[in-house]
Order: structure tokens, then sequence, then C-alpha cells
């Protein structure tokens, strides 16, 4: 039996490529693999009500690299009426993510003081590789305080709190960082359909690290990474780059012919 | 059975799909005297009968209500069974005696069922067939019922009746090699039956022997820790038992017994079937702690009864040999806490359905003890995405869709710009539309024009990056005149 070599597919995809990616991606994995402690307290605050999902899904995503380490369910704690928003987390949505549904655990609660309770009782019992916490408007019990028992509760036994914030201003907290989260213009694929999911980052604290750093991430659910991507100024004018007419590209620009319609 | 439930003095008959036309399964007295039958098109009937009324077959109900019929007999005798469609077959051997004989028995019963508004025949005899025969034909003798009684081939019945016979007594003693020879050896073995020369027994319906431990106290107990002690004693027992079953409890009741006579009911559900004493006991606790009223022992329990009314299988695990410290692998135990403490319906998972409407595809269940693993399994898998294909369901969906307010260039073209909650959204990027039509074989009259409106579903960008799915409700001037749009979702 002749030995093949491991074939790498090093070849742009048509519609998703632009110039760079392949030299960019370490850094921003890499980037977040130091910022996110996998056992600490992350806030990420999303800009407006708009930026609700984005920062769900970067917290999703964050929680989902936890679990490659750490198999244990994501356990996503809710309000039942988050603040004006009657939207539910979608299945299909998560799956189209990248995500497993079946990993993840739902909590609809009635208030957020109900919240930060289960959250802190889930935290200290450890069960869940990463806790989502979805807050909306101000929360008058998530003080420093609480804030210090989750973050003593997650180093202890190894879980990852994700505080998701919208409709708030930044208080103090003993989070480890905490992030300004948008959604940031995505990479247009062919007839200027909206492109791969992207975020525009901003690390306004950082615990014993500089701060202030901005960044924008799109996620690539094919290669399960994160990837840098350059100022929003040039995407809009640049032309999507097309690959040269291999056979390959045509192929899967022809399987990929329906969409465009 | 059925015609308790009919419409008084009127015909009546339940009808069901069969063979693309809707045909009578059932008729009432007044119907049969009509000249009515089973089997009859619904159209011919109402030719007919026009003041028939009608409602439709549905035998799974049906069969639930034979199973309570059954479930009551049980005070009766302990072997009841089914036997389908419409009737009860009980065993009665070294019961009868209880209610004074079997004819007393025969009048309590039927008087029993005949208070529940059903119409019942009855008939004691030495066999099931028998009895059965005997409850439709009447009488008090096999002997003398009419060829019908036996249950056989059409084709049977033409050949006994060729030969001369008219009733059952006429071939019940003739030599059984030439009976089965001319007639078949099914004739045979029904007559068997009958006689009670072959003994066919009744599979009756078996209660599931739940676990249940009782303890009773000489003096009542007054404290809540004791009582919580005396609970976890009787739980380690019952756990002892399960084990020995193979099971686990998915459902735990306790009832406590106050000298006054007030009895304290406390139940606790969990996620997966359990033998885990602590854990149980961290559940009714939290029950106690989140009672509306509070657990008041007065003047003590004298009693505590523990029952297990939810088991299932739970295979022995063999436990791992340096277990990790202080990581607890199983989020089971947390959930059914949460769930105890919040509320079962607050506890949820993302399963997935089996329909193409986006509302439906993707549900949220809570994980109770109804949800159960036989369940989960039967659920459609989730559809892996198109590799290279952004996301093409939304993270968060409305519920329900919010309308908004959109400018398109044409009609039943693309959207550009839209408006919701007061903020407008210049589109830049979009893809669609992806067509999604109603499902109509879930309307009332979905087959005949009212089919429902498709969707015509939109991914959008707006300036700032923020991506929504957008749809068309109804085609443009061929669904509705004007069509309105709403968002069903947000992308990340």
């Amino acid at each position: 039996m002749p030995v093949h070599p491991i074939r790498r597919d090093t070849k742009p995809r048509p519609g998703l490529s632009h110039a760079g990616r392949e030299q960019d991606l370490p850094h921003a994995e890499a980037w977040l693999e130091e910022k996110i402690r996998s056992d600490g307290v992350h806030e990420l605050y999303a800009l407006s009500s708009r930026d609700v999902a984005g920062s769900l899904a970067f917290a999703l995503l964050l929680g989902r690299r936890k679990q490659r380490q750490d198999a244990r369910p994501l356990l996503w704690v809710r309000e039942k009426k988050g603040g004006g928003c009657h939207c539910v987390p979608y299945g299909p949505g998560l799956a189209e993510l990248g995500l497993d549904p079946a990993t993840v655990r739902l909590l609809c609660l009635p208030d957020g003081k109900a919240v930060l309770r289960a959250s802190l009782d889930a935290t200290r019992d450890g069960a869940a590789s990463s806790m989502l916490i979805e807050l909306c408007g101000r929360q008058k019990l998530l003080t420093l305080t609480a804030t210090r028992r989750l973050a003593l509760a997650a180093a202890e036994t190894g879980t990852m709190v994700l505080l998701v914030r919208s409709n708030a201003e930044p208080s103090p907290s003993a989070a480890h960082t905490r992030w300004q989260v948008t959604c940031a213009p995505s990479h247009p694929l062919e007839a200027g359909a909206p492109g791969l999911p992207a975020f525009a980052l901003t690390l306004l604290r950082h615990r014993g690290g500089r701060d202030g750093l901005n960044l924008i991430v799109e996620w690539d659910r094919d290669t399960a990474s994160f990837r840098e991507r350059a100022a929003n100024a040039d995407i809009a004018a640049a032309p999507v780059s097309r690959p040269a007419s291999t056979v390959d590209a045509c192929r899967a620009g022809n399987e990929r012919g329906p969409r465009a319609a | 059975m059925r015609e308790g439930l009919a419409p008084p003095d009127q015909p009546f008959a339940l009808v069901e799909k069969q063979r693309g036309a809707l045909r009578i399964a059932a008729v009432n007295r007044n119907a049969a005297q009509c000249g009515l039958g089973p089997g009859l098109p619904l159209a011919d009937a109402r030719g007919r009968v026009p003041e028939l009324a009608t409602a439709p077959h549905d035998p799974m109900a049906d069969k639930a209500l034979i199973d309570r019929l059954v479930r009551l007999c049980i005070n009766y005798t302990p072997s009841a069974a089914p036997d389908m469609p419409h009737g009860l077959v009980m065993d009665i051997t070294g019961c009868a005696h209880l209610w004074g004989g079997e004819d007393k028995l025969r009048s309590v019963l039927s008087a029993r069922i005949g208070a529940l508004g059903f119409t019942a025949r009855d008939a004691i005899a030495a066999t099931p067939d028998a009895a059965r025969a005997l409850a439709r034909f009447g009488g008090g003798d096999v002997r003398i019922l009419p060829m019908e009684a036996l249950e056989i081939e059409e084709a049977t019945h033409v050949a006994l009746r060729r030969a001369g016979f008219r009733r059952l007594g006429e071939i019940i003693d003739l030599p059984r090699a030439p009976l089965a020879a001319r007639f078949g050896e099914e004739l045979v073995a029904l007559l068997d039956r009958m006689t009670a020369r072959q003994d066919p027994h009744i599979t009756p319906h078996l209660l599931p022997d739940l676990v249940t431990l009782t303890r009773r106290f000489a003096e009542p107990v007054g404290r809540v820790e004791d009582v919580l002690e005396a609970i976890g004693a009787l739980t380690a027992v019952a756990a002892v038992r399960l084990g020995e079953r193979g099971e686990g409890g998915r459902a735990f009741a306790v009832r406590l017994f106050r000298s006054d006579g007030h009895v304290a009911y406390l139940a606790v559900e969990t996620g997966a079937p359990t033998r885990d004493v602590p854990l149980v006991l961290r559940l009714l606790r939290e029950r106690i702690d989140s009672l509306a009223d509070p657990l008041d022992p007065g003047f003590g329990y004298d009693a505590i009864e523990l029952t297990v009314p939810v088991a299932e299988a739970l295979e022995e695990r063999q436990q791992e040999l340096e277990p990790r410290a202080r990581r607890n692998q199983d989020i089971g135990p947390l959930l059914d806490r949460l769930a105890v403490r919040h509320g079962g319906e607050s506890v949820l998972r993302l399963a997935a359905g089996d329909s193409h409407v986006p509302e439906r595809a993707g549900i949220l269940k809570p994980i109770a003890a109804g949800d159960t693993i036989a369940a989960r399994n039967n659920e459609v898998p989730w559809l892996p995405p198109e590799p290279g294909d952004p996301p093409l369901r939304p993270l968060l969906l409305f519920d329900p869709p919010q309308q908004v307010e959109v400018i398109a260039a044409v009609p039943d073209g693309p959207p550009r710009r839209f408006r919701w909650r007061g903020e407008a959204h210049n589109i830049v990027r979009q893809e669609g539309p992806e067509r999604i039509a109603p499902e109509w074989w879930r309307r009332r009259e979905g087959h005949a024009g009212n089919p429902g409106l498709s969707r015509d579903y939109y991914r959008v960008e707006d300036e700032a990056g923020h991506r929504f799915w957008l749809f068309r409700h109804g085609l443009y001037e061929r669904e509705t005149g004007e069509s309105r749009w709403y968002v069903h979702g947000l992308f990340a």
C-alpha cells in the first residue's frame, strides 16, 4: 500500500478569501488565547441592542474553544424577558456557527437576581465547562462582590464565566477582562451576500495586562478558528478576489451556484 | 362502549379515512337501525340519513379509554386485560366470593360501568372466548349460539352453512380430526378454546410495580431535620431496591402523614435516572425550601411514605480508578437542582424539530421527567452545516417575528432599506430569497385553497455590520396584494 502524505488544502475558497489571511490566522487565535483565561470571568458589553446576537455568538464561540479541552456542556443562563428582546436561542443557528446544540443547556429565569443566584450555584458546582450569563439593562446586584464571588468560584472549578451585558454601562467588577463587542461588516461573498460573522472587539479592561486594543475578527466555522482582519475601510472598496480558474475552484463555484440565485 | 359519548337519540357515527374516502368506522344503535354500518362511505350514509352526526374516529383515544377501564377493573380482580377493540376480559377465578358470588360481582361491576355512562354487555363463562361470544350474542349456553359467534374467516362460515350447521352445539361434540380436515385447524382450535378443552390464559394488564416504602413512628416526629433523616433512610432502602432491578428513579414522591390527618406531598423529578441518595435528599431539601407554604409539622408526623413513581433502566457504572478531584463531570444533578428550585419549565435544551418551517425546525424543550432518553433518541438529528457557507440560520430567533417597514426597489424584489424599532437600516449586502412554503397540511382546509402564505427569506447586512433575517410574508400578487415584512432573527 502506498502511503499518501497528508493533503493539506491550502487553496483559498472562492469568495471567502482575501489577501494575507493565512499569515494572520495564528495571530488572532494566539491573542485570544493570551487574553481569555479559561477559568476567569470575562465581561462582554454589547454596544447597542443590535449587537446582542454578535456578543452572544462571540461568547458562545469562546465557550466552544474551551470545550475543545474540556467536554463538559455549556450552560446558558438568561432572563425570560430580556429587556424587550423576545428572542430565543435558535438551535439550527448554533449548529451553523459550528457549535453542537446538544452540548448547550439553557436556563431561563424570571429576573436578574435568579440569574445571578443560579449562575453562582452552577459555577460552584463545576458541572459546566463555561457559563454564559446573559443580562440586559442595569443590574443592581451585579456588584464588585458578586463578580468577585463568581471569579473565585470559576477559578476553583475551572469554569469560564462569560457575562454578556446589553443596554448597560460598565460598572466596577472583578472580571479579568472586559470587552466591547459589536458586529462588524463582513467580507461579502459573490453577488454581494453577507459573509462570515465578523466581530469588532475592543478590550476595555484587562487585569494585569494592556488594555485599549482593537481588533476585528471573523469566525471561520470550517477551520474552527478566529481570524484577524484588516480595518473596515478596505473591505467596502476591495473587490471580492476570485482564485484563478482551477478545476477545483470551478467545481466549488458550481456547487455554490444556487446560493447566488 | 362509545354510545356513552354519542349524542342521545340521534344517529351517530365515527368516521375515518380509508383508501382516500371517509368511511364509517362505528355507529350507534340509532344509526344501525337506519341501516348504516362500518365500512359504508360517509357520502352514502349522509344520503340515507341526512341528520347523521359524525365525529372523527380516534383509535388511540379508544385504547386509552379501555386502558382506564382496565385499571378500574383491577379493583375487582387482579387479572384484567383489554380485549380490543371494545371489550374487557377479566379472570375472576377466586375473586367472586369476595363480592358474594359471581352474579353479585357481575351486577356490581355492570352498575359501576353503567354509572360511567357506558352501555355494557357482560357474560361469565369458563373461557375468555366463550365469555366474549356470550356477551356479544346473549344467552347462557355456548351450545345454542349461532355459528356467527365463531370468529373465523367468512369462507369457513360459508362452508359450515353449506354443510347444514346452524348452531355451535351441533359441531362441538363432533370428532376433531374430520372437522379439522374439512374446515381447517383454526376452527378446531377455536372450538377447543370455547369449550375449555384448551386453557387459554388472558394476559393481564400489570400495574407497574412501584417501589413504595413506608415508615411509621411510635411517636409523632416534629422536627423537619428528623423527618429528613427518616426520608434519607427510606431513600437508601429504595436505592437498594432500584439497584436490584437495575433501575434508577426519575421521580421521587414523599407523603408526610401528620397526626391530625393532614397529608403533605413533596415530589421531585430528576433529569436522568438516579440512585444517588444524597442527590435525592438535596433535591427534597430544595423542594422544602421553595414551598409556598413551609412545611408545618404541627403535632408531628406519624408516618412517612416514599414512592418512586417513574423509574428507568440504570446500569451500574465502574468507578474510575483515580477519580478526578473536585471536578463534577455530570451536569444532570446540577440541572435537577436548578429545576427543583426554579421550576421544571425553566431548564431547557435545544431540540431539532422535524419541519422545514424555521420556528419548528429548532425548539426549546424542558428537561423534565417526560423527556426520556428514548424520546431524545427519536428526535431528528441536527443538519450539519454546508462547508464554505457562512451561517445561513440566525443565532437568535424572534418569537413571534417582528414586523418591519421595508422599502424594496420592486414589490417582489429584495429589500433595500428597513425601519425597525424606530431605527432605519440601509441594506448594503443581501442574499435571497430563500423561499419557504407554508405547511398547508397543518392548517384547517389547508388542501382546499387555504394553504397559508409562503415566505421569502433574505439574509441582509446593514451599513454598521448588523446581520438580520428578514422575510416577506406572502408572494406579491400571487398570494397577497400587499406583503408584509418581518424580521425573524439576528445573525452573529
